[in-house]
């Protein structure tokens, strides 16, 4: 099973969560740390919908794992493409790792640089139509060399 | 020639340019209405490599690949 996974549309949440737990609780791993984002009704919108760029993501989550592996650690990915509506799931992130204090460090981490670094997209669906989240999107460190 | 791709929401067709360095890129983009007000917010990506150094050599057959302000999750 590849660590991170991408699916069109909503995550089936339970399918993910218990296949990792299936896969690596016979590991030896004393902690396993999931954190599961929900789409929120919020500001008028239907749900979100997501653009990737895959080869830079895959780049970005190897360099993640290289780290988790130097604390003995594994991270983990799932992620939407498209269309995502409202109370589904289209992101979740998780660290497994001997001890609990590397996993509770590493998921924060992990989720931080993702949201800063992840090559992916965000836009509001509103009446059918995607609008991009530029308010709450962030430029990528190194941004405005061509300006 | 140079490929360059404009990622996620900037919603442009890719180019195929004759450039050598990054100074030359900057300004065929800048001049560009639907691309310059993109360029101090994007990132830049050497065949799927994230650079942060504009003193760089292209070379045919190199793509170059502009990263908008993002979002995940």
């Amino acid at each position: 099973m590849s660590h991170l996974q991408l699916f069109d549309g909503d995550l089936p949440v339970e399918q993910i969560t218990n296949a990792w737990y299936d896969d690596f609780r016979l590991s030896n791993f004393g902690a396993i740390i999931t954190f599961v984002g929900v789409v929120r009704d919020e500001d008028g919108i239907d749900g979100l919908s997501f653009d990737i760029y895959e080869p830079i993501l895959n780049s970005w989550f190897d360099t993640w794992q290289e780290k988790a592996k130097e604390n003995g650690a594994i991270v983990l990915m799932a992620h939407s493409k498209g269309d995502v509506l409202n109370h589904t799931s289209s992101y979740i992130a998780a660290v497994c790792s001997p001890k609990r204090r590397v996993a509770l460090e590493l998921i924060d981490e992990f989720v931080e640089d993702f949201k800063a670094s992840a090559p992916i997209w965000k836009y509001d669906i509103i009446d059918g139509q995607r609008k991009y989240a530029k308010e709450r999107s962030t430029a990528i460190d190194g941004a405005g060399l061509l300006s | 020639m140079v490929r360059v791709e404009f990622l996620g929401p900037i919603g442009k067709e890719p180019l195929e340019l004759d450039i050598t360095n990054l100074s030359e890129l900057s300004d065929i983009l800048k001049s560009d209405d639907k691309v310059a007000h993109w360029l101090e917010t994007c990132a830049v990506a050497l065949n799927d490599t994230m650079i942060k150094d504009k003193q760089i050599t292209l070379k045919d057959g190199d793509k170059i690949s502009l990263l908008p302000p993002v979002c995940g999750g």
